[in-house]
């Protein structure tokens, strides 16, 4: 596949719609394919049921979008989507395949990307094309205290695009494209990782990632009581509760609530941070805030750094003021 | 016939390094290791040697080798998995085995050593390198072995030849089950790796690793086709400078950062 054309854009669904994060991956590729002088841009999405995805697909950039609809893609097995991404790609023969560093992702991307004969670009926060038509990314590396610039040498390239890293393409139901059964027979023996039991724990109230407004407690805290005044904080103005990992390693809330590189990220108009130093790999996953407010007792910590407004003070004495001020202000 | 597992381990620099002494060399495209803070073995592996021993310490005739590879090791570092309770070490060192974001070269050289190492029946990885954050070396491993793999486990157990992880998920859990041989990749929600006992690492101190280099696993450097070239390393550029909110007390700090928010509208 050394003389690649085109962008395929590994698709996802959210319930029967097409993902966000894939009219993401699609302005993205939209962007790449400007670059390159209008090379096509495909789509590939594999489902149990693709509701009206595909033709949502052509509104958001594709030019051509490859279905997939199978039993044995019920809840997108990573084993049976990695056989999709794979084979979408000998079809379309691309020069760059974009996906999304999503939970599903992240295990099917690295695994594309080997068996095409290359390394995954990770991670990115931008993508861009050189002077050689390479595809080059910048992603945060050491858990955020650097960011690498990354070029990828072979053809196809293979990058994951970090989630709110673009914005999508308004959708425009009057651009044309072609819809096409991709030709691969898919049968349950592809699946070696089978899941036999699955426990959903729904967030209580706003999800973190959609929260206009996220109230986040540290290890400073020192207990998960301390995470009571925080969520009548959440609460009063309208927004989710969110934790450190040292928070969630140590069992004051389930891992759910971490926000970081290894747990959500969240992109607020507002993120309030109690009691949190603010160590790079939590920043990671709260950096892209439009406003971040810290309250911590140590004037030199991480967080400040990034903070638009900060208190160095006792959290104990200065959130319930605050929340009482909040109250009268709000009423 | 009994278990063998490898867990694949990197020495990496000390993600607890204060923000002060992380330093970049933007020309020679490096992080350069803090002086004052040595190396550590990458967390999230700790937790993946936490998930062999406790298969282990179920079935105590299990093997657990523990894999690194690298231009140079700090011996002391690298030898806490056996002072956990290891039974081997190996270590593929070559001044070849820079550390680099392109996993290509450490997914060859992994593939080849385990290879090497004969019938395994259970990889286990930690989620990513808190150096790269690549989070895909596991995933190419397992593709690279045609292992079939799953990520992210809190809890690893093996029965009659089925391994049966339990997998964090954004919003709750998941249990999966893959017929041996396969790979998996621990997360932090693992727990607290254990510390080694006195006893572990007297015995720890007696086992010398095994040192293979890059030929010695059947490889040749030239041969490797790298997927990735770093071309920039840069530090964040930080936000803008705060505004620190002052009052009479915490309490009026807390009273005005309310009216502050209210003037910026972010309330």
């Amino acid at each position: 596949m050394a003389d690649g054309q085109g962008i395929l854009v590994i698709g996802e669904l959210a319930g029967s719609e097409l993902a966000l994060v894939t009219r993401e991956a699609l302005s993205a590729a939209r962007s790449l394919s400007g670059a390159l002088g209008g090379e096509p841009v495909s789509l590939v999405i594999a489902g149990a049921d693709l509701g009206d995805a595909p033709q949502q697909g052509i509104s958001a950039g594709a030019d051509t979008v490859y279905t997939v609809v199978s039993p044995v893609l019920e809840g997108t097995p990573p084993d049976a989507v990695v056989a999709v991404a794979e084979r979408a790609a000998q079809v379309a023969s691309p020069r760059y395949v974009i996906g999304s560093k999503t939970l599903l992702g992240r295990d099917v991307l690295p695994r594309v990307a080997f068996r095409l004969g290359t390394a995954l670009a990770q991670d990115c926060a931008t993508l861009e094309v050189d002077s050689q038509q390479r595809l080059v990314a910048t992603r945060p590396v050491y858990g955020g205290s650097a960011i690498a610039k990354v070029a990828c040498l072979q053809t196809p390239a293979v990058a994951a695009l970090r989630p709110k890293s673009v914005e999508p393409l308004e959708p425009d139901a009057s651009r044309i494209g072609e819809i096409k059964t991709l030709d691969i027979q898919l049968d349950d023996s592809v699946v070696k990782a089978r899941v036999v039991d699955r426990t959903e724990r729904p967030s209580e109230g706003i999800r973190l990632e959609d929260a206009k407004v996220v109230v986040s407690g540290g290890r400073g805290l020192g207990g998960p009581e301390g995470f009571e005044p925080l969520k009548d904080l959440a609460s009063l103005i309208g927004g989710a509760v969110g934790a450190s990992r040292a928070v969630c390693d140590a069992g004051w809330l389930p891992s759910s609530y971490q926000v970081g590189l290894t747990g959500k990220t969240v992109t607020p108009d507002l993120y309030i941070a109690v009691g949190i130093s603010g160590a790079s790999q939590h920043m990671a996953g709260c950096s892209s805030a439009r406003a971040i407010v810290a309250i911590n007792k140590d004037a030199g910590a991480n967080i400040f750094k990034e903070a638009r407004f900060g208190v160095v003070g006792d959290w104990q004495k200065v959130l319930p003021a605050f929340i009482d001020q909040l109250h009268e202000l709000l009423q | 016939m009994p278990l063998r597992i490898v867990v694949t381990a990197k020495q990496v620099i000390d993600p607890e390094t204060p923000a002060s002494a992380f330093r970049i060399d933007p020309q020679a495209l490096q992080v350069l290791p803090p002086a004052s803070v040595p190396p550590v073995v990458n967390g999230f592996d700790e937790q993946a040697i936490e998930a062999a021993l406790q298969i282990k310490d179920a079935a105590p005739d299990t093997n657990v080798t523990v894999l690194s590879i690298g231009a140079s090791f700090a011996m002391d570092v690298m030898k806490k998995p056996l002072a956990m309770g290891a039974d081997e070490l190996v270590l593929v060192q070559d001044d070849a085995l820079v550390n680099s974001p392109d996993p290509s070269v450490a997914v060859h050289v992994l593939a080849a050593a385990i290879r090497k190492l004969g019938d395994v029946d259970l990889v286990l990885c930690g989620r990513q390198a808190s150096d790269w954050d690549n989070a895909q070396v596991p995933l190419g491993l397992a593709e690279k072995l045609g292992l079939a793999v799953t990520t992210i486990a809190k809890r690893v157990a093996v029965e009659n030849g089925i391994a049966r992880i339990e997998r964090v998920l954004p919003d709750g859990s998941e249990t999966v089950e893959i017929t041996l041989p396969a790979l998996v990749t621990v997360s932090n929600e693992l727990g607290q790796a254990r510390y080694p006992t006195l006893r572990g690492i007297m015995a720890a101190g007696r086992k010398a690793p095994t040192i293979w280099s890059v030929a010695d696993v059947g490889l040749d450097m030239s041969s490797l086709t790298p997927g990735l070239e770093l071309v920039g390393l840069a530090l964040p550029e930080s936000g803008a400078a705060c505004e620190f909110i002052e009052g009479e007390d915490d309490a009026d700090a807390g009273r005005k950062l309310a009216l502050k928010l209210r003037e910026a509208k972010l309330v």
